[in-house]
């Protein structure tokens, strides 16, 4: 778990600094362009950018009510970031729909970050076999994988590995442990 | 120690090449346990849960002693908790016996007839230097005659080696099947140390008793698989970070990685000559099952299909692979001849999986899911019957004893998991917890050569 933490650490860095940097230099945001004003920072350089706005903690008044927005919807993708696990119904490898707003922005991430990497963990509950679990944990890690693609992220930027019902997330048998075991965990590495 | 275990029958003394050959390994095997010093384990507990009416009474009578023996479980002891085990078999407690006789002699056939016995098994044992001697008859109770006499003989440290034979005889004499109690069991356990958790491979006698620890890893280990001539075992670890199958040479320790392919690396099944090895990848995208040549790794593609294909075994004839795949949209069992059209075989439910066949090609034992949750249960190959064979709700990895008379799996019992031997036709039922943790993955050796 140590490697989430660190990475949620990393891309909240990154959005403060996409903030701030949006103040010094003025340019509007728009969500279309989302990509390109990362490359904008990434060009600026990210120390610059962190003397810039950290201490300042970006007040609001400084805005424009356009740069406001884009703010806002930059927080809003990252609000969505902060949510790394995805869950599956049993014996299934569907993405359920709360979980494609959240992979969309991961895959956006991604796609704006090609440096980055990221470990797609499959897991399956402790019912059934436990060779089969391992084959289902990986087709949902494949699922998670191939919808990133879609929306953006590179497959060079994605390994999978199964643990079937190997390493659970919560101990227990009850119906509200296994659905917590059921799941993808997406971990930037 | 050059010999495990000798035997002479003195009914009809004969020397049996084939049983000298297995007592030679049962020694290397124990030099190896003494050379390695791998530390000893929390050991299984037999607790029995379940009797079964049908079970012919025997008494056995605790051995007359001679010499100093070791202290702990009585040979008696063994033999008793062995039969029992087999569920086949209800033994009477010694303080219930009238009288404890050790020879012919000694045994009043109308004392255990009163006592509702069928049979008697008495003996002695004697120690004589640093090995151990034992002499034993059963007695048939109602014809009044004796249907074994013979001796055996162990080192010292080995009475547990020299009892499990002499059930192994008994078993025969009564059933004329083998008896399966000279067998060793290959099991995982998982266990919490502080916020880490322990996998270790563990193989034991079939009781659960001298279990030692084979590999010990901080990542998952699974799916132990025994070639048929007992010397190898194949498995799945992670230590590497990633799944890979491992084949491990249990006489020297030895190791060797033998697929580490992108993806799965899972579910490997020897084949009945130990020369290849049916196996799950998913390098070409999605699981398949595939035949890997020990000797050169060449692999064979057996299954071609998107849908999961895992957990394959070799019929008993090994002309056959048996198999899950969820192309019908859940996981069901399915049998192919070669690279040839695989035929589906479970119909009785929307979940089973991982076959397991006996060793005469009866019975295909699985997991199977019903709306109570997930049994054990049982297709007749030629009848096509299907019989559900426990009532527990977790149960898993069923794998059968060589000689198709009792079935071990894995099931949930508070909270932990445990096994539990069964009677192949689901008669009775004796659990095996690990005294810590959790104990899966249950693989029955096959039979001492």
């Amino acid at each position: 778990m140590k490697f989430s933490v660190q990475s949620k650490a990393i891309a909240m860095l990154f959005s403060v600094g996409l903030i701030a940097g949006c103040s010094s230099t003025g340019d509007p945001m728009e969500d279309a362009d989302f990509g390109s004003d990362v490359s904008a920072v990434d060009q600026q350089g990210g120390s610059t950018v962190y003397s810039d706005g950290t201490r300042d903690g970006v007040s609001s008044a400084q805005l424009s009510d356009e740069e406001r927005m884009a703010a806002q919807q930059q927080s809003q993708q990252m609000a969505l970031r902060d949510v790394t696990v995805f869950y599956f119904d049993f014996d299934t490898a569907e993405i359920s729909a709360e979980s494609r707003d959240v992979l969309v922005a991961h895959a956006r991430y991604l796609s704006a970050n090609p440096s980055m990497n990221a470990r797609l963990e499959g897991h399956a509950d402790d019912r059934g076999t436990s060779e089969y679990n391992l084959a289902l944990g990986e087709r949902r890690a494949n699922a998670v994988q191939r919808f990133l693609i879609v929306n953006g992220a590179s497959r060079g930027q994605l390994e999978t590995i199964s643990y079937g019902e190997e390493k659970p997330a919560v101990q227990g048998m009850s119906d509200s442990a296994r659905s917590q075991n059921r799941r993808v965990e997406l971990i930037f590495r | 120690m050059t010999q495990a275990l000798n035997m002479t029958s003195l009914t009809t003394p004969t020397t049996l090449k084939a049983l000298s050959k297995a007592a030679v390994r049962a020694g290397m095997a124990l030099f190896f346990l003494l050379a390695t010093s791998l530390p000893l384990r929390a050991e299984l507990l037999i607790r029995i849960t379940e009797g079964v009416d049908s079970a012919l009474p025997i008494a056995v009578v605790p051995f007359a002693e001679s010499g100093a023996i070791p202290p702990g479980d009585t040979l008696a002891d063994i033999v008793q908790s062995d039969l029992t085990m087999s569920s086949e078999f209800r033994t009477l407690p010694a303080e219930k016996m009238l009288s404890l006789p050790s020879q012919r002699s000694e045994v009043h056939f109308r004392d255990w007839r009163l006592l509702g016995q069928r049979y008697v098994l008495v003996g002695q044992l004697t120690r004589q230097g640093d090995r151990l001697e034992a002499r034993y008859e059963l007695f048939d109770v109602n014809r009044e005659e004796r249907i074994l006499g013979e001796s055996a003989g162990a080192p010292l440290g080995n009475l547990r080696t020299l009892a499990h034979y002499v059930s192994d005889r008994v078993y025969e004499a009564i059933t004329g099947e083998r008896g399966a109690f000279s067998t060793q069991l290959a099991y995982i356990t998982r266990e919490n140390v502080g916020d880490k958790v322990r996998y270790r491979l563990q193989v034991s006698d079939i009781d659960g008793k001298r279990s030692r620890v084979r590999l010990e890893s901080a990542e998952p280990i699974l799916s132990p698989a025994w070639s048929r001539d007992g010397s190898r075992l194949a498995y799945v670890s992670f230590e590497t970070g990633k799944p890979a199958i491992y084949v491990h040479e249990l006489a020297s320790g030895k190791r060797t990685k033998i697929a580490d392919f992108r993806g799965l690396n899972s579910a490997p099944a020897w084949s009945p000559d130990g020369k290849s090895l049916l196996m799950t990848l998913s390098k070409d995208g999605n699981a398949d099952i595939y035949r890997m040549d020990l000797a050169s790794r060449d692999l064979t593609k057996l299954t071609d299909h998107w849908a999961i294909e895992t957990e394959a075994t070799y019929s008993a004839g090994g002309d056959e692979i048996f198999f899950t795949s969820d192309r019908s949209g859940g996981p069901q069992i399915y049998r192919q001849k070669g690279k040839g059209e695989p035929r589906r075989m479970t119909f009785g439910s929307r979940y089973n999986a991982r076959p397991r066949p006996d060793h005469k090609g009866e019975f295909v034992y699985y997991v199977h899911q019903r709306s109570s949750g997930f049994h054990i249960a049982r297709t007749n190959l030629k009848s096509g019957e299907e019989t559900v064979l426990t009532r527990t709700e977790s149960d898993e990895s069923p794998s059968v004893s060589p000689n198709g008379r009792m079935l071990i799996y894995a099931t949930r019992q508070g909270g932990a998991s445990v096994l539990t031997v069964i009677s192949a036709d689901g008669g009775a039922a004796y659990s095996l917890p690990a005294t810590e943790g959790d104990v899966r993955e249950p693989a029955w050796g096959p039979l001492p050569r």
